[in-house]
């Protein structure tokens, strides 16, 4: 098994409980890996959460937080999968002054050219938002920051399988 | 499949009484077969309390002397018993006392629900009197935990609190509750939890996995089995003998696996790890295959990983998935409960004896016996060895009685020589080493086999931790023999300073106490004894007492325990001296 560190993305199916991100932000705290992104957010199944987190260590201890994160009760299953398999985005939201849209030709350019979105304009700033690879965020990022950006925040990584995962038929077995 | 909506199960209708919060959390209690309590009161669990002494005649509540004596005393009862132990205690500090205790269950697996006071639900968050995140505090030391703010929630989270923690690889469940909680009164109703849809207790076995074992045991030249508390807590101590006395294997324990076989059985062929035997531990480096049954490989039993039992082909029978693999590669992990799976592999494997492999066992044995035990045991030299009184207490209690020890140089020497006839007899902290352990833990063990003898060990460092709950055993009855191994120092980790720190003893000495008046003054039968000829006398009069009873054997200052594996280094390294 490749002992080098890479990404790897989590995906934990959970029961939607008070006090879970807790149990399972402890499991990596304890083994001092750094969490590179976390989304919890509700999945395709009613009543159901998903945490994505996004981490980047060598496989086998991948499988052994898996192992960890399963053992809690309230953890219906976690997978995990390195970057090929996985469809993901994060969302980037820049807040910049108004005045620049209008008096600085280029931000136009750059705004068509990432086929970033405007989400709400006003006297005093506007806010742009983009979705993709963590790389296209980062270039806008600093394509934009040459003219001042005022706020800028970024989402954790959301990813879905390429491949099916068996999720529903497994708590069907476990309804039964 | 993949879009699918779960279903949520339908309400059935239920009989429902109109009582308080508290109530409830009683009448949960005896639902679930609590007929012993160990807690200490506070504001904030009052109104249970309450409720407690109109329900004393089916639940006895034990008052500790300290929250973490309810802990301890609650850890006795359920690894004697079996059962869940309950400890109960109030918001803030009676909550956070409660976390030693806690921590150590979760280590070695024992079945505990602990329920703590909260202040009320409108304070929470605001600093209020005696107000701790009690949730937040025990999750990375509890199985499950939860927090009630509503006394309709009562009945399910006590539930699940009781099938969480004894369902499975057992484990401490907290439950915080908040006043008003308790004394707001609601429809009371209660259903026993049977499955919860996010959790798999016992994981499924794959017969193949078993029928993979079965070759490789089968095949096998030079088997050894090392097996843990898994056998215990899984009742696979019949269907264990069954395996390893078909096959022929000898068997070495763990320090929590001691006593699931007898210690004369022909196949235990004694403990492995750091202060184990010396046969068990130099031939891990010599079999080909290892049978790790209901263990999980701590580093305490195999020092050095990448020279641990590298030679050998590895079979893990394991309840919890997350333990395969996580520190020693196995070839075969059979997953599942071990007394299903003993069941299973027995018929598929062939009788066999091993006679030239046990005879290596035999032979280190007689070397150990020569190096270390006897003068362990039957000492000529000057000043009394912990091993002469494990000796005395074994010709006294015929191995009949429970053990529990506290932690140190005494514990490992009472893991060594203590003889046990009787399954669930050796009650110890294990993975968590927490001294102040042994004394509440024979409370518990005594209230739960009450026609047992329990014979608690302690150092004189441990047992001044918790020295208090002696007063729990006044107040109980509680006919628990304590004895204490004073050598007036830190034993082990001046043992260490000795070997690996050129005898700097920093901070290990102990000025002590006049530890029989201390007992005394709980009203005590208590003796010391600080000369050979007087032992076996004192040992037999503290066995024969019918009540509590105190020994104090002053022993040797500097006396060491061997074998002894350092740390990092590999089992097969092994010192006897």
């Amino acid at each position: 098994m490749n002992t080098e560190k890479q990404l790897f993305t989590i995906s934990v199916y959970t029961e939607n409980n008070i006090g879970l991100l807790n149990r399972i932000s402890a499991i990596f705290q304890r083994r001092h890996i750094n969490i590179e992104s976390l989304n919890i957010s509700p999945s395709e199944i009613v009543g159901v959460a998903k945490f994505t987190i996004v981490v980047n260590m060598a496989e086998e201890s991948v499988k052994k937080i898996i192992g960890q994160i399963e053992k809690q009760v309230e953890v219906i299953k976690a997978y995990y999968h390195d970057q090929d398999e996985i469809i993901y985005q994060i969302s980037g939201l820049f807040k910049i002054k108004s005045e620049l849209l209008f008096e600085e030709r280029q931000i136009q350019n750059i705004i068509k050219e990432s086929n970033a979105r405007i989400v709400t304009v006003n006297k005093e700033f506007f806010v742009l938002e983009k979705s993709g690879k963590k790389e296209e965020i980062v270039t806008l990022y600093n394509k934009l920051s040459v003219f001042g950006i005022m706020q800028y925040t970024r989402s954790g990584l959301i990813a879905v399988t390429k491949e099916e995962m068996k999720i529903s038929a497994l708590l069907e077995t476990y309804n039964n | 499949m993949e879009t699918q909506t779960i279903k949520s199960k339908q309400n059935t209708t239920k009989t429902t009484e109109r009582i308080s919060g508290s109530e409830a959390i009683v009448r949960c209690l005896i639902e679930e077969g609590v007929k012993i309590l160990y807690g200490y009161p506070g504001g904030a669990i009052m109104p249970v309390y309450d409720e407690l002494y109109k329900y004393q005649d089916k639940i006895h509540h034990v008052l500790t002397r300290h929250e973490q004596g309810a802990t301890h005393s609650a850890q006795g009862y359920a690894r004697i018993s079996g059962e869940v132990g309950v400890a109960m205690a109030t918001s803030g500090p009676g909550a956070t006392n409660l976390i030693t205790g806690i921590a150590d269950a979760q280590i070695d697996s024992t079945p505990m629900v602990c329920i703590t006071g909260q202040v009320f639900s409108h304070l929470l968050g605001s600093d209020a009197f005696q107000e701790t995140d009690i949730v937040g505090i025990s999750t990375p030391v509890t199985k499950w935990n939860c927090q009630v703010a509503k006394a309709a929630d009562i009945p399910e989270a006590m539930a699940k609190a009781f099938y969480i923690a004894r369902s499975g690889r057992p484990g401490p469940v907290l439950v915080d509750i908040t006043k008003d909680a308790q004394m707001e009164m609601f429809d009371f109703s209660y259903e026993k939890c049977t499955k919860i849809r996010s959790y798999v207790p016992v994981p499924k076995t794959d017969f193949s996995s078993v029928e993979a074992a079965a070759k490789l045991i089968n095949a096998a030249k030079k088997p050894l089995v090392v097996w843990g508390q898994g056998v215990i807590l899984s009742k696979a101590e019949e269907a264990f003998k069954a395996v390893i006395e078909k096959a022929g294997i000898p068997s070495a324990w763990t320090i929590l696996g001691a006593s699931a076989i007898p210690t004369k059985h022909p196949l235990n062929v004694g403990m492995v790890g750091m202060h184990g035997n010396y046969a068990p531990n130099v031939l891990t480096n010599e079999c080909d295959v290892l049978i790790a049954i209901g263990m999980r490989f701590d580093d305490r039993v195999t020092g050095k990983l990448d020279e641990y039992a590298t030679q050998a082909k590895v079979i893990h029978f394991e309840i919890d998935p997350a333990e395969v693999d996580k520190n020693v590669k196995t070839d075969v992990a059979v997953l599942g409960d071990a007394k299903a799976s003993l069941e299973a592999i027995l018929p598929l494997i062939n009788k066999n004896s091993h006679t030239d492999w046990h005879q290596k066992f035999k032979d280190l044995y007689a070397i150990e016996y020569e190096k270390v035990i006897k003068d362990d045991i039957h000492p000529t030299k000057e000043g009394l060895t912990m091993g002469e009184v494990l000796n005395q207490i074994n010709i006294y209690s015929k191995g009949d009685a429970a053990i529990v020890s506290d932690v140190g140089q005494h514990q490992m020497i009472a893991c060594r020589y203590a003889e046990f006839n009787k399954t669930k007899s050796n009650i110890t902290s294990g993975g968590l080493g927490t001294m102040g352990f042994g004394l509440p833990a024979a409370i518990g063990a005594k209230m739960a086999a009450p026609d047992r003898e329990v014979v608690s060990i302690s150092g004189d460092g441990g047992y001044q931790m918790t020295i208090q709950e002696l007063g729990t055993i006044f107040q109980q009855k509680a006919a628990v023999k304590v004895v204490v191994l004073n050598n007036d120092f830190l034993g082990m980790v001046r043992q260490w300073q000795q070997l690996f720190f050129d005898k700097r003893y920093a901070s290990t000495e102990m000025v002590n106490p006049n530890f029989v008046a201390i007992a005394e003054g709980y009203y005590i039968k208590a003796r010391k004894v600080t000369k050979r000829e007087d032992l076996a006398e004192a040992v037999k009069e503290m066995m024969e007492s019918k009540e509590a009873y105190f020994l104090e054997v002053c022993v040797e200052k500097e006396g060491n325990v061997f074998p002894m594996i350092p740390t990092g280094a590999s089992v097969s390294d092994i010192r006897l001296a």
